[in-house]
């Protein structure tokens, strides 16, 4: 790993502390959000704020079960994030597929299509464990290891490849302008 | 000299307002039996926007941007704080001049937000200018009748008029009504139609991203100081820096305070709203001023 500058160090101390999350909600998973952030867990408290676009957004949230069809958007979405940018993998269906590991339609491995930061396992996860993944995304990022937007960028010949095999085209459209 | 003191309008503003949009937060957390968030964190969101790599829309939108930052610096550095110590500029703080000014800003954030080419930033666009002709009839009323009772629209006059009582005294209805339009100008609770995040991905903003998010908060920061002080200085009599910046303070937090029980207006129950209550007293304000019925 490349040592960072010291603005770099300071860049990132500043991000782990300020985070605004999109959630995309995809499956299940996005049903633990609302306590994580309301009054009784109370995530403000960390800095970790909702944003409604993907454009404002720091880390992108995948809420449990993709399948072809939101895989697509969840690339668009991805794409449309400024750098730096991170991405949680929450309960067990992004890891390994979960109970629908052998759906004709869903994915199996998320880690193939986009790079994941953290991984909150559990079925799905309680409101607990999703501010432990978000206190160790905090760690990464300072310490500067959470550097999934780079390995996109570096292989993205090799994610392109998985993403064009599962779903036959990714092309982002620019309607208005086209 | 001058120079200095609009330098340090802007300094007073940014870390003032930052602080207290900070605080705010926590006030809005306790309120809903949450902790929150430190008072800095907003200091944190500004400094990690602005550390990001954004994408950029155009030209229009990059132009639109620095328009709107550069209105509504050019406001905040004319703004009196309080006294005429503290004018930076006395032949210029006329009302005029600052409302001229203060559209500057609204207007080049409307003209690139609409260049980013986004449906959600034409409705929020517009959503915010119907919202702008909503509050200023009222405001623009209420202000009238305040300069020709004072004869002068040099607000640091004003402020000098008011020794003997303040504004707000002289004319309840108007400082009433100057309160409701400015929390239109605020976009708080009731009246955040413009940007609400819920319906509409928070309107003008949606395309921005890093850099230009910063920037727009940088021009949020120093508009939320120009409307907090105008209200200050016509309405609460200025007085001394340090009483300014207590008035500054008991103000914004009584907006947050209403603004955080309140749920959202949709836009014309909004227009309803301003062109009816608010629009009646200011025209009852203009007639006392006329016949004379102050206290
Ligand atoms: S891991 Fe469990 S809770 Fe989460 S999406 Fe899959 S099935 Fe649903």
């Amino acid at each position: 790993m490349k040592e960072r500058t010291i603005w770099e160090q300071i860049a990132d101390s500043f991000r782990s502390r300020s985070i605004w999350m999109l959630h995309y909600c995809t499956g299940c998973g996005a049903m633990e959000l609302p306590p994580t952030m309301t009054s009784r867990f109370d995530m403000e408290r960390f800095g970790v704020a909702p944003m409604a676009t993907p454009r404002q957004a720091d880390i992108l949230l995948i809420t449990g079960y993709l399948n072809t069809k939101t895989l697509r958007r969840v690339i668009y979405t991805y794409e449309q994030m400024a750098d730096p940018k991170y991405v949680i993998g929450f309960g067990s269906c992004t890891i390994n597929g979960g109970i629908y590991f052998d759906s004709y339609s869903t994915i199996n491995r998320l880690d193939y299509y986009v790079p994941v930061d953290v991984y909150i396992a559990g079925c799905m996860p309680r409101p607990e464990a999703i501010l432990e993944a978000f206190n160790y995304l905090m760690e990464k990022i300072r310490k500067g290891e959470a550097d999934g937007w780079k390995r996109y960028r570096e292989n993205y010949e090799w994610y392109k490849q998985n993403q064009i095999r599962s779903l036959g085209e990714v092309y982002v459209h620019d309607e208005f302008h086209e | 000299m001058a120079a200095y003191k609009a330098l340090f309008n802007l300094v007073v503003a940014f870390f003032l307002v930052l602080s207290l949009e900070g605080i705010a937060r926590k006030i809005m957390a306790r309120i809903q039996r949450r902790i929150g968030p430190p008072w800095y964190q907003n200091f944190i969101d500004l400094f990690k926007a602005l550390s990001k790599h954004p994408f950029s829309n155009g030209w229009i939108f990059d132009f639109g941007v620095l328009m709107a930052l550069g209105g509504a610096l050019a406001t905040a550095m004319i703004i009196p704080m309080g006294s005429i110590t503290w004018t930076p500029f006395p032949n210029s703080d006329n009302f005029f001049v600052i409302m001229y000014l203060f559209a500057v800003g609204a207007l080049g954030m409307a003209m690139g937000m609409v260049g980013s080419g986004n449906p959600w930033a034409s409705i929020g666009v517009s959503r915010a200018l119907t919202q702008m002709l909503g509050y200023e009839l009222p405001y623009l009323i209420v202000m009238s009748s305040v300069i020709f009772f004072y004869k002068t629209a040099s607000i640091h006059k004003l402020i000098e008029l008011q020794r003997g009582g303040w504004n707000l005294l002289v004319m309840p209805l108007g400082g009433i009504v100057a309160f409701i339009s400015l929390m239109g100008m605020l976009g708080k609770k009731p009246f955040d139609i413009m940007i609400a995040p819920a319906e509409i991905a928070s309107g003008p903003m949606v395309e921005l991203s890093g850099k230009y998010m910063g920037l727009l908060h940088i021009m949020h920061v120093f508009s939320v100081f120009v409307e907090i002080s105008l209200f200050v200085d016509v309405f609460l009599g200025g007085g001394s820096f340090g009483w300014y910046l207590v008035k500054f303070v008991v103000v914004w937090v009584l907006a947050v305070m209403i603004s955080s029980v309140l749920p959202r207006f949709r836009i014309e129950q909004m227009l309803k709203f301003y062109w009816g209550v608010p629009l009646g007293l200011a025209f009852l304000n203009a007639l006392f001023v006329l016949l004379g019925w102050t206290l």
